[in-house]
C-alpha cells in the first residue's frame, strides 16, 4: 500500500511531540481507535483481492504494531517522567525522630536469676522455691540452729506479729534460703539437685545493707558427693557466670551449723584502678559460703544421712550482680529509680543463655 | 578476737614467720580480720656503725661521717649533736621511705657535700616523739636489719596485733592458747605446756559458797574462788598493761586487768569482789524478779525471774557469768579479794544477757561455752597471778557442785572422713590431727576435749580432720551428670510463666522494678491488707510494718519517687510475690504494670497523648496470650476498692478473676502522692489456666479456599450498653459461618447525643463470613445479616443505624 510510510512517519512524530498523556490518547485515537487513519486501512482490506490483502496486511498490521509498541513506549515514559516529577516534590525531613516507642528493662536481680539458672540447669539442677514467711523450725531448728543458738542472734530476724493466745514461736520472714533445702528434700527425697533463688530478709539497713537482699541456695545430694564436687561446681558456675577463661577459687575452714565441714569461698580477682577483675591479680573476694550438709539437717528433711551425702552453698544474688555489671549500691536496686533501671537494665529479649554467652 | 604475736608465742613455740601464721590462721577458719604491725614500714632499715665525724667544712652544725654499711663506707652528713666515731646507728639509704618524715629518700649535696644517706632519730621512724639525736643502739653488727634488733631487744615495740573473726562454734578461739593449739596441730610451731600449780591456802575461806539446788542442774553445775588477803591494787605492770592495750582494753589496776588477761589468754573469764565489801557467804541463785542491781557498767537494772545471781547477805552482788556489781567491785583500796572461777551455763547467760541488753566479754564467753574442766585450773593461776603482782595470802578453795561431766565419744571413720571431703588424708594423719587438738583416741572413738562444746557428732570429726588439712588444698572433681546426655528441662511451668510475664511486659515497655515486700499500714489498708496478721512484729522502719498485699503500692511510691525527680511518664512493673495471709504459703505470685502521664515525650508527629485504659487493656491481654490464657474471657465491672469504679475491668475465665485493669482510683493516688493519669494492670499468675495442649504438635492448619465476605453494621443503643454485648450477640447469629466480629467503631458523646438523641451512642462491628461448602449468594448474606440485626438488636435493646 502507499503512504504507509508518510503515515508511520506522521505519527511516530506526534508521538514523540505528546506531552502528556491526554495527547497521546489523541494520537492513538487518530491513529488506531475505532475512527482512526490505521483502522480505516484495515476495513479497506476486506474489499482487496486475496493476494494484495495478505501483502498489504501484513504490512498494515507491521505498522500499527509498531505505533502501538511506540505508544506504549511513549507512555511509560511520560509515566516515569511524572513520577520522577512528583518524587521531587515528595520530601521529607528524615531527621526528625521516629514515633516514640517506649523500651522496657529487666531488672538485674531477675537477668543474673536467669543467668543462674541457664547455668545450673546445664549441670543438672532444677530450680526450686519455698515461702517467704517461714515458721522457725524451717528457717532454724531444721537447720541444725537451735532456739538458743548464738548464730540466731546473727540473723537480725523478722518476725511476724502473732495474735493473742497463739503460743506457736513466730514465723519469721525467711532470714536465708536455707530453707528451701529442706522443703525441697522433704518433698522429693534423695537424689536431688537444685537451686533456689529468692528474697531474703533481715533485719539491717545502711550504706552496704537493705532490709531485703536476694540469695540462691544451692544444693546437691547422692551417694558419693564430695567437697572437691563441690569445688568444682562452683568454680565451674564462677568461670560461667563472671565469664571469664579461668577462676581460682579458695576454700576456707568455716562454720555454718546447717554444713559440715564448712567453708568460705573466695575468688582470685584483681581491684586495678578501682575495677574488679575476676580470675586474676592477687587479691581474694569472699563470694559465698558453702559445705557439706550436716547429717542432721539430712535427717530433719527425711533423708538418711548414713546413706547419702552432698553439699550445699548460699550466695548474695544482689552481690554477684553487683560484682559482675559493676553497680555500686545494693539499696539503689530496691529503689526504682528511672535512671538506674535504664542504666543498669536489660532488655527483654537479653534471655541468657549457655550457647550465646550470658551477657552480650 | 584480738592478740599480739608475742602474746601467741607466749603459748606455741614457733618459728613461723608472721605471713605464714597469718594465712594459717585464715586457712583455718579463725579468718584474719586486720593485722597491725607497728613496724611494718621498718623492714628495710639496716645497722651501721659511725667510723669517723669530722666538722662540715661550710656549717658549724653539721658533720661529715665515714660510716660503716653492709654495702661499704659511705659518706653520709648529719646534724646531729651526738654523731660521732663508734656509736651503732639506724641507716637509712638512698631510695628508701622514711616515715617519720613522710620522704623517700635520695643521694645529695649538704651544703656541697655528697651525702649517701640518712642516720635515723626514734621519731624519724615513728617509735617515739623523741628528735634530740639519732639513735644509737647498745648492740648490734653492721648490715643487721633493724626489725630484727628490735625483735630482740625491744620487742614490745614490733609486735603485731592480730584480729581474727571467731565463729559461734569455736569458743576455745576466743582465748589466745586455743588458737596457739589450731595452729600446733597444722604444724607450725609445738604448743607449749601449761603448768598448772595448785596454791596451797593459808587458812579456811572466810566466805563460803553455795549453789541453789535450782541451778545445780542447770544454770550453775559448778562454783569456786578463794580469799586473798593482804593485797595491793595498784597499777598492773608494764608488760600486763601493754598487752590489754595492744588489744583495746583500757588498764584499770592490777586485779581487774588480771582478770582480763585471763580472759583472753585462757578463756577463764572471773571475777573479783571486794571481800570486805560482802557481807555472809555467796549464794547462787535464780533471782525471784524485781530485784535491783547496779552492775559496774554504772546502769541499774531490774531482774527477772530466773535470771542467774550471786548474791550476799545484802543483796545482789553479781549478774552471774555476765558482769559484776559496783557494790563489791574492786578498787585502790581494796586489801582483801574473793576470787571468783565458776561455769555458767550458755543458755541462761544468753537469755539474761539479751534480756537486759549486756553485752560483756564475759557474758560473750560463757554464752558460747566456757571449758568445764578448767573451773579450779584457771582460779589456781589466777591465784598464783594475784599473789605474784598483788602480793597477799591465799585462802584455801571454797566450792560448790563439779565440773559437769562433758564425756562423749565419737566413731572417726577414715574413709568416711576421704569420701566426704574428697581429699586424700591418710588414717594416720586423721588421728594425729584430732590428738594435736586434744581429742582422746580409743580404738576408733574419739573423745573431744573438754574446750570443745561444738563437737557434737562424727561429722565434727571429719569437719576438725578436713580443716587442719587445709581447704585450700581441696582439688575440684567434676560433678557426674546426674542423667547423661542432653539436659532435661528444669523449670516448672509456674516458673517458666514467671519468666514469660517478665519478659513480655519489658518488651511492652515497662521497666522492671524490685520493691521491698514490706510497705506501710496506710498503703497496705489502701490495698485491701494491713491486718495483724502479715503484721511484722519488729519493722525496721514505719515504712515497713505489713507484707505487702498487692504489687501496685510498691509501685505507685516507687511512681512518686520519680515524679519528684522530674520523671512524669513512668512505665514501672513488679513480677512478684504478694501475701493474703501470715502463714507460710500464704503467697501468690503477681505480675502488675502501672502507666503513669503521657504516651511518651512530646513528638513532632503528635502521638503524645495522657495514658488510658485501653493502653493497660491492650498490655494487660498480650501478658494473658503469652500466658497461654484461653482467648475468650469474659470482663465484669466488680473491681477493687483501689480503681476507679467507671474505668476498670476485672477479666476472668469462670468464676476466677485471673487480672484486673483500668484507672486508678483519684482518692488512692491522692493518697500515695501519685500524679495522675494512672492506668495499672494485675495479673494472678497462678489463677491463669494451665494451656490444655500437652504436645508440641499443633492441629492441622485448614484454609477456606473459599472467598470469605466481611459486612459491616452499626447498632444505635444506650451510652452504657457495653459493646463485648454486641459482639456476643452477633456472634451467636451463626457459629459456623461467623468466623470474626470485630468492633471497628464508636460514636458517643455529645455529638452523638446530639445526632441519636441524649443518652445514646452508637457501635459498629464488622462481621466476617467465611463459607466452607460454596460461594454464598446475597441471599444467604442478606439473611444471616438480618439474623445478626435481630440479634444485637434484642440483646442490646438498640437499633441498626440507617
Amino acid at each position: 500500500m502507499d503512504g504507509l510510510d508518510s503515515l508511520k512517519a506522521k505519527y511516530l512524530s506526534a508521538l514523540s511531540g505528546a506531552r502528556d498523556e491526554a495527547a497521546l490518547e489523541e494520537v492513538r485515537l487518530a491513529a488506531l481507535g475505532k475512527k482512526g487513519e490505521i483502522s480505516a486501512l484495515m476495513a479497506t482490506l476486506g474489499k482487496m483481492e486475496p493476494e494484495a490483502r495478505r501483502a498489504a496486511g501484513a504490512e498494515l498490521n507491521a505498522l500499527r504494531d509498531e505505533i502501538d509498541s511506540a505508544l506504549r513506549a511513549k507512555k511509560a515514559a511520560l509515566a516515569d517522567a511524572a513520577l520522577d516529577e512528583r518524587l521531587r516534590n515528595e520530601w521529607l525531613d528524615v531527621t526528625l525522630p521516629g514515633r516514640p516507642r517506649r523500651s522496657g528493662t529487666i531488672h538485674p536481680v531477675s537477668q543474673v536469676m536467669d543467668e543462674l539458672t541457664a547455668i545450673f540447669a546445664d549441670m543438672g539442677f532444677s530450680v526450686a522455691e519455698g515461702p517467704q514467711v517461714e515458721s522457725d523450725w524451717y528457717n532454724f531448728d531444721a537447720l541444725n540452729i537451735p532456739p538458743e543458738h548464738p548464730a540466731r542472734q546473727e540473723h537480725d530476724t523478722f518476725f511476724m506479729a502473732r495474735a493473742e493466745g497463739d503460743s506457736r514461736p513466730p514465723h519469721v520472714l525467711r532470714t536465708h534460703t536455707s530453707p528451701v533445702q529442706i522443703r525441697a528434700m522433704a518433698a522429693n527425697g534423695a537424689p536431688i539437685r537444685v537451686i533456689a533463688p529468692g528474697r531474703v530478709y533481715r533485719m539491717d539497713m545502711d550504706q552496704t545493707h537493705a532490709p531485703m537482699f536476694h540469695q540462691v541456695e544451692g544444693l546437691a545430694i547422692d551417694r558419693d558427693i564430695s567437697m572437691a564436687n563441690l569445688k568444682w561446681v562452683l568454680e565451674e558456675f564462677c568461670r560461667a557466670f563472671f565469664e571469664v577463661p579461668e577462676v581460682e577459687l579458695r576454700f576456707r575452714a568455716s562454720h555454718f551449723p546447717f554444713t559440715e565441714p564448712s567453708a568460705e569461698v573466695d575468688i582470685r580477682c584483681s581491684w586495678e584502678g578501682g575495677q574488679l577483675k575476676i580470675g586474676q591479680g592477687e587479691s581474694w573476694l569472699e563470694i559465698l559460703g558453702s559445705g557439706m550438709v550436716h547429717p542432721k539437717v539430712l535427717a530433719a528433711a527425711g533423708v538418711d544421712p548414713t546413706q547419702w551425702q552432698g553439699f550445699a552453698f548460699g550466695m548474695g544474688i544482689d552481690r554477684i550482680a553487683m560484682l559482675k555489671y559493676g553497680i555500686p549500691d545494693l539499696r539503689a536496686f530496691f529503689d526504682s529509680d528511672l535512671r538506674w533501671l535504664r542504666h543498669y537494665g536489660f532488655q527483654a529479649l537479653d534471655l541468657p543463655d549457655l550457647p550465646g554467652g550470658l551477657s552480650r | 578476737m584480738k592478740f599480739t604475736l608475742s602474746w601467741l608465742k607466749d603459748h606455741l613455740d614457733t618459728s613461723a614467720s608472721l605471713d605464714t601464721i597469718l594465712t594459717a590462721l585464715t586457712d583455718l577458719g579463725l579468718e584474719v580480720e586486720d593485722v597491725v604491725n607497728p613496724v611494718g614500714k621498718l623492714t628495710h632499715f639496716t645497722l651501721a656503725r659511725v667510723l669517723e665525724a669530722v666538722q662540715h667544712p661550710d656549717a658549724d652544725r653539721l658533720r661529715v661521717c665515714k660510716v660503716e654499711t653492709d654495702e661499704g663506707i659511705k659518706q653520709i652528713v648529719c646534724g646531729a649533736p651526738n654523731a660521732r666515731a663508734g656509736i651503732t646507728v639506724v641507716l637509712a639509704k638512698p631510695g628508701d621511705y622514711v616515715p617519720g618524715i613522710d620522704v623517700t629518700l635520695g643521694v645529695g649535696k649538704i651544703r656541697g657535700v655528697e651525702s649517701q644517706g640518712m642516720m635515723c632519730s626514734e621519731r624519724e621512724l615513728m617509735l617515739s616523739d623523741e628528735h634530740n639525736g639519732i639513735i644509737e643502739l647498745p648492740s648490734g653488727t653492721v648490715g643487721e636489719r633493724f626489725v630484727d634488733w628490735l625483735a630482740d631487744n625491744r620487742p614490745a615495740l614490733t609486735d603485731p596485733v592480730i584480729e581474727i573473726k571467731i565463729t559461734p562454734n569455736r569458743p576455745d578461739a576466743l582465748g589466745v592458747r586455743g588458737v596457739a593449739r589450731d595452729l600446733a596441730a597444722r604444724g607450725l610451731g609445738v604448743l607449749k605446756p601449761l603448768d598448772v600449780q595448785p596454791v596451797p591456802g593459808g587458812f579456811a575461806s572466810p566466805i563460803g559458797v553455795q549453789i541453789d539446788r535450782a541451778l545445780k542442774a542447770r544454770g550453775c553445775p559448778h562454783f569456786a574462788g578463794r580469799v586473798i588477803r593482804g593485797v595491793t591494787n595498784g597499777p598492773s605492770p608494764e608488760w600486763l598493761q601493754a598487752r590489754l592495750k595492744a588489744i583495746g582494753l583500757r588498764p584499770i589496776s592490777a586485779l581487774v586487768d588480771i582478770t582480763n588477761f585471763f580472759t583472753y589468754d585462757l578463756n577463764r573469764p572471773l571475777h573479783v569482789f571486794d571481800a570486805a565489801r560482802v557481807k555472809g557467804n555467796l549464794r547462787i541463785h535464780p533471782a525471784q524478779g524485781g530485784e535491783t542491781f547496779l552492775a559496774l557498767d554504772g546502769k541499774t537494772y531490774v531482774l527477772r525471774d530466773g535470771m542467774m545471781a550471786i548474791s550476799d547477805d545484802a543483796g545482789v552482788e553479781s549478774l552471774a557469768g555476765i558482769m559484776g556489781g559496783e557494790h563489791a567491785g574492786c578498787t585502790e583500796a581494796t586489801t582483801e579479794v574473793f576470787l571468783e572461777s565458776a561455769w555458767w551455763d550458755p543458755i541462761t547467760v544468753a537469755t539474761t544477757g539479751r534480756a537486759l541488753k549486756i553485752n560483756s566479754d564475759a557474758r560473750y564467753r560463757f554464752e558460747r561455752g566456757v571449758d568445764p574442766a578448767f573451773t579450779l585450773p584457771g582460779l589456781e593461776l589466777a591465784t598464783q597471778m594475784v599473789l605474784d603482782l598483788c602480793g597477799g595470802e591465799a585462802s584455801e578453795v571454797v566450792q560448790d557442785g563439779a565440773p559437769l561431766d562433758v564425756a562423749r565419744e565419737y566413731r572417726l571413720d577414715p574413709a568416711r572422713v576421704v569420701s566426704l571431703v574428697g581429699m586424700d588424708i591418710p588414717a594416720e594423719t586423721q588421728r594425729a590431727t584430732l590428738q594435736a587438738l586434744g581429742f582422746t583416741l580409743r580404738g576408733d572413738m574419739a573423745t573431744p576435749p573438754s574446750w570443745r562444746p561444738d563437737v557434737l557428732g562424727e561429722a565434727d570429726l571429719v569437719e576438725e580432720v578436713a580443716r587442719i588439712a587445709s581447704l585450700t588444698r581441696l582439688q575440684g572433681q567434676p560433678l557426674k551428670r546426674a542423667v547423661p546426655g542432653v539436659p532435661r528441662p528444669i523449670l516448672t511451668p509456674m516458673q517458666k510463666r514467671e519468666k514469660a510475664a517478665r519478659r513480655m511486659i519489658a518488651g511492652l515497655g515497662y521497666n522492671e522494678c524490685v520493691t521491698y515486700s514490706f510497705i506501710d499500714s496506710q498503703s497496705a489498708v489502701l490495698f485491701g491488707g494491713g491486718t495483724d496478721a502479715v503484721r511484722i512484729e519488729n519493722p525496721i522502719s514505719s515504712e515497713m510494718t505489713h507484707l505487702r498485699p498487692d504489687l501496685l503500692p510498691g509501685l505507685l511510691r516507687a511512681a512518686a519517687r520519680n515524679q519528684a525527680r522530674g520523671f512524669a511518664d513512668l512505665a514501672l512493673f513488679e513480677v512478684g510475690p504478694v501475701f493474703f495471709g501470715g502463714e507460710p504459703g500464704e503467697q501468690t505470685i503477681q505480675a502488675a504494670g502501672l502507666l503513669v502521664g503521657q504516651t511518651g515525650p512530646r513528638d513532632p508527629h503528635g502521638s503524645r497523648r495522657p495514658v488510658d485504659v485501653f493502653d493497660v487493656k491492650a498490655d494487660v491481654e498480650a501478658v494473658l496470650s503469652t500466658l497461654g490464657a484461653p482467648a475468650r474471657v469474659q470482663i465484669t465491672r466488680k473491681v477493687a476498692a483501689w480503681f476507679h469504679p467507671g474505668r476498670a475491668g476485672v477479666i476472668g475465665l469462670g468464676p476466677n478473676a485471673i487480672a484486673t485493669f483500668g484507672e486508678l482510683h483519684p482518692r488512692v493516688l491522692a493518697a500515695m502522692d501519685v500524679k495522675g493519669p494512672a492506668m495499672a494492670f494485675a495479673v494472678t499468675l497462678a489463677a491463669v489456666p494451665e494451656p490444655r495442649a500437652k504436645t508440641p504438635t499443633r492441629p492441622a492448619l485448614v484454609l477456606a479456599d473459599l472467598q470469605a465476605v466481611e459486612r459491616d453494621f452499626a447498632f444505635v443503643v444506650d451510652a452504657r450498653v457495653e459493646a463485648l454485648t454486641a459482639v456476643n450477640a452477633a456472634q451467636g447469629a451463626d457459629k459456623t459461618l461467623i468466623e470474626s466480629v470485630r468492633v471497628f467503631d464508636q460514636f458517643a458523646g455529645e455529638k452523638a447525643e446530639a445526632q441519636m438523641g441524649p443518652g445514646r451512642k452508637s457501635i459498629a462491628l464488622t462481621v466476617r463470613l467465611q463459607p466452607s461448602e460454596k460461594t454464598l449468594t446475597d441471599a444467604e448474606i442478606e439473611a444471616v445479616s438480618a439474623r445478626i440485626v435481630e440479634k444485637v438488636v434484642k440483646a442490646t435493646g438498640g437499633t441498626l443505624r440507617k
